[in-house]
């Protein structure tokens, strides 16, 4: 077996595993880590269903090896709650019906994450463009938004 | 729930209301399992090997390369899947669709499987399959299918015809619909339209490709673990094709991620359990995105020939419609669905469909939301916004005075119950959005649409748990929140609250045989099981109250949650809640339940309208969807939310298809972009909100006035579209997708004429 010893973070946890070179970072979470809130749509980067954040960075995992994430911080859907207490994002998703089949849901739940905290206060057509790299084939996308709105606005602490 | 005294109207303490889905937490945690999402012991990769050629004899197959490869447990072709059809021609399709058995009928058709120890192997495997085929003719467009000329797809291509027709060979079948003397209507209109129209096709679309996980016991038993619209139907072909007992072979439905129609028919499962037979192991498959568009789905493509013809006063005097759907190799119904939704909005006196399946080298056509209905409605309500603008008409005027209403003969034969298409239009004319004004380049589009919803067999079991909360178990797979809606009603029938109800998806060993989750039927026919498995367990458990209180049973009612006793005798005693019942059972009879087996009947027909207005770019024919309005029917919104989640869903996948959505195939045959960058789907940027009013006219079939909602969504959107671009540009549309290049096109070659 050709597997690269890899050592990285995770959701705040100290993770290693072992993988083979061409292995995706999303077949790594999934198969090896048992992590599967990312899911595959596509397989090339074209649907977002596998967003997670590398150092920060919103990636599609299925475009990332495994053996890239060598030394960095891994975040994924599985982390965004703390214990039982969901995170904005999620409570506001769950409030707006902003999900039907949910299997885009942990993917726009990152990507919306990652752009709140980059700009806690997007216009409507910020958000759009913000999360026009995952596809939902349900909603039509008004409840997202919707969602996204009124997310930002508890977590800038706004009065409602 | 009670009746009004005063207005005879329903009233409801739950239903209506807009709880948090009871599967959310999972679904937004990364917990929900999804077809890839589960793995059994010992499992093995299942991939499958796939024609490159649009049409092709199978001379052999040479397997014994990857046989022999190390890690291999199990390679598979037709020869492995036997004839089990017992003369069935539609099974012995579906089984040839899952595997070739002499012939390639289109690329992407599977012709191998291997299992093996990892997806690695498994790959290596695939390339070692040498398939030795005899290119043939073929034909992807279904108007060249149809000249006489062209090659025949099929050798069954004539069984469903009758020969005296002297059709050509690629047509499946023929249906007519209609009533009253077209030519006479024809002869005594004013003015006459008549335009044909071209739909490219399109695919579901749905994110989760299709997944499942199986194994077969040398004992003849089996699981299956899968993402499907409908585990029951999914048991029984699975089982017929490969010869089990259908009570041995269990299925278990996962979360789905969408489905649309795509996900009621089989694939790639009766692959897996078959190389689970021959590996004597469990076989995971899951197909690539490719593979999906390849393989599975798409809807048909379509040629649709129209002609209407009406008075002075824009009253419809004739109606004509020659609608030919692609179906894929095999048979289909999607001339027949054309025929008998595309004039079904209007109220004609003399009307005439024909609809006709063509066979093509593309993949099996599947059900997609309303199938066959919004290209239908595409061409005819196309036809209507021109005659308007020729009778200098408020298009919606025209829609007024033409609408079915109760008591309508529809197009296609009944007479129309209690509907809801005027009241639907009488709220298209008061909202706002038709008071906005429009600037240069921008453009105003309305259509109407229609699908009639089906309803079928049900069965549901309602579980009193210890503590008093219930359980409620039902069978119609949940592909978008429906099981809220049905601990919502059980709620409301059993008086208690929404909270205190768990509605969970049964496995196919749990409940007897649900049909699929389709043709808008599962929040309809679950929800009337649902009640009567309710009125069951209240039943029980006014015998249990009666037996506490040792009293008559019919000296107790059912009230608000309790058992309370009525009478002179023992209307004093305080009541018992279900919680208290619920603590005696050991001491009064045992488990409470109820439980309900229906075929449901009473289905409610469901009517929309939509309002789409567009900005399009001159330049470079881009369209901008400014503004979107859904207004359509429900009957009865038991979760409104999430009604308006199918409306505006619905409405957006109506909106690709009309600007984006298309397959392209090359002249050999093979499809051109079979990924989401080519094949494109509406993205959040594309779009704005998408307003909706949510109409309720009760159907009188069911017992709170449900009707299905799921479907009609996407039936008016192409003409919605097309009649806003239309007005825009000045320019007739007349072929979906309206993709940039495609209005470019239409736009120079207007100035030319």
């Amino acid at each position: 077996m050709n597997g690269i010893a890899v050592s990285t973070a995770i959701n705040g946890d100290d993770i290693e595993f072992l993988c083979r070179p061409e292995e995706t970072l999303l077949t790594v979470l999934r198969d090896r880590l048992g992590l599967m809130g990312a899911k595959e749509g596509c397989g090339t980067g074209d649907c977002g269903a596998c967003s997670v954040r590398v150092d920060g960075r919103l990636v599609c995992s299925c475009l990332v090896l495994g053996a890239e994430v060598q030394g960095q911080v891994v975040e994924t859907i599985e982390g965004m709650a703390s214990g039982d207490s969901l995170h904005p994002l999620q409570e506001k998703f769950l409030e707006h019906a902003a999900l039907q089949c949910g299997i885009c849901t942990p993917g726009f739940l990152m990507a919306a994450k990652d752009l709140l905290e980059r700009n806690p206060d997007p216009s409507e057509e910020e958000i759009r463009f913000g999360l026009a790299g995952n596809l939902c084939r349900c909603t039509g996308y008004d409840k997202i938004v919707r969602a996204v709105q009124d997310a930002a606005q508890v977590m800038r602490g706004d009065a409602a | 729930m009670n009746i009004n005294a005063k207005t005879q109207i329903q009233e409801f303490r739950s239903v209506g209301t807009r709880p948090v889905r009871q599967d959310g937490v999972d679904k937004v945690t990364g917990r929900a399992r999804y077809g890839a999402d589960y793995n059994m012991p010992g499992q093995l990769v299942g991939l499958v090997l796939r024609s490159p050629h649009a049409h092709a004899r199978i001379k052999s197959i040479d397997t014994s390369a990857a046989e022999a490869l190390k890690g291999v447990k199990a390679v598979i072709t037709a020869a492995d899947l036997p004839d089990h059809a017992d003369g069935d021609e539609g099974l012995l399709e579906i089984l040839d669709n899952c595997m070739a058995r002499t012939k390639a009928r289109y690329d992407g058709h599977a012709v191998a499987a291997v299992a093996a120890i990892d997806e690695a192997t498994a790959r290596k495997a695939l390339g070692l399959i040498r398939v030795d085929y005899e290119v043939l003719p073929h034909v992807t467009d279904v108007d060249e299918a149809l000249k006489s000329t062209a090659n025949v797809v099929h050798e069954h291509a004539t069984s469903r015809v009758d020969p005296e027709q002297n059709v050509p060979l690629n047509v499946h079948a023929t249906e007519e619909f209609g009533h009253g003397d077209i030519e006479a209507g024809f002869a005594k209109s004013d003015l006459i339209v008549e335009r044909s129209f071209k739909a490219e096709q399109s695919h579901q679309g749905y994110i989760e490709p299709h997944a499942c996980v199986a194994s077969v016991n040398a004992d003849g038993t089996g699981d299956l673990w899968v993402t499907t619209q409908g585990h029951f139907s999914y048991r029984i072909v699975c089982a017929q094709l490969l010869g089990m007992d259908v009570s041995k072979l269990r299925v278990t439905s996962s979360e789905i991620g969408g489905g649309f129609g795509g996900k009621t028919h089989v694939w790639a499962e009766p692959v897996a359990l078959a190389l689970s037979r021959k590996a004597g192991r469990p076989v995971k498959l899951t197909m690539s995105r490719e593979e999906v568009f390849r393989s599975t789905g798409p809807t048909s493509p379509a040629s649709i020939d129209v002609k209407i013809g009406v008075s002075n006063e824009g009253v419809i005097t004739s109606a004509y419609a020659h609608l030919r759907y692609g179906c894929g190799p095999y048979s289909g119904v999607w001339g027949m669905l054309g025929a008998m939704t595309a004039f079904a909005c209007y109220d004609i006196e003399n009307v005439k469909t024909i609809g006709i399946d063509v066979r093509i080298n593309r993949p099996k056509t599947a059900a997609y939301r309303a199938p066959s209905a919004p290209v239908a409605a595409f061409a005819v309500e196309s036809v209507l916004d021109e005659i308007a603008q020729k009778l200098d008409m408020d298009p919606l005027e025209l829609r007024f005075r033409n609408a079915v209403k109760n008591g309508s003969r529809s197009s296609y034969g009944p007479t129309f119950g209690t509907i809801g298409l005027v009241e639907v239009l009488e709220a298209v004319k008061s909202h706002p959005q038709l008071n906005v004004p429009l600037a240069a380049n921008q453009g105003r589009g309305i259509a109407c649409g229609y699908w009639f919803n089906i309803g079928g067999q049900t069965c549901t079991t309602l579980n009193i748990g210890v503590d008093g909360t219930a359980t409620l178990t039902i069978g119609t797979v949940d592909v978008g929140g429906s099981r809220s809606s049905m601990s919502l009603v059980a709620a409301e029938e059993l008086g208690i609250d929404y909270d205190k109800v768990k509605t969970v998806i049964g496995d196919t060993a749990t409940l007897g045989h649900n049909d699929t989750t389709e043709g808008s039927r599962g929040t309809f026919s679950s929800s009337m099981a649902t009640i009567n498995a309710v009125k069951q367990a209240i039943g029980v458990l006014r015998e249990r109250a009666a037996k506490m209180w040792e009293i008559p049973v019919d000296d107790v009612v059912w009230e608000k949650g309790c058992a309370r006793a009525v009478g002179e005798e023992h209307g004093n005693l305080p009541t018992l809640s279900l919680a208290e019942i619920a603590k005696e059972a050991p001491n009064t009879g045992g488990p409470i339940a109820g439980h309900s087996e229906i075929v449901a009947e009473g289905v409610g027909v469901s009517f929309g309208a939509h309002i789409c207005d567009v900005e399009v770019d001159p330049e470079t024919g881009a369209t901008k969807i400014l503004r979107y309005l859904v207004v359509q029917d429900a009957g009865r919104a038991i979760h409104p939310a999430y009604v308006e989640g199918q409306y505006q869903g619905g409405a957006v996948q109506g909106i690709g298809w009309a600007l984006n959505e298309e397959y392209v195939y090359g002249a050999d045959g093979r499809l051109q972009n079979a990924g989401f960058l080519d094949y494109r789907i509406p993205v959040c940027s594309d779009l704005p909100m998408i307003d909706t009013v949510i109409v309720e006219v009760p159907n009188p079939g069911h017992p709170y006035g449900v009707r299905g909602v799921g479907e009609t969504p996407i039936v008016p959107p192409l003409a919605a579209v097309a009649n806003a671009i239309s007005r825009a540009t000045g320019v007739r549309m007349t072929h979906v997708p309206m993709s940039p290049p495609r209005v470019l096109a239409a736009l120079e070659n207007a100035k030319v004429t």
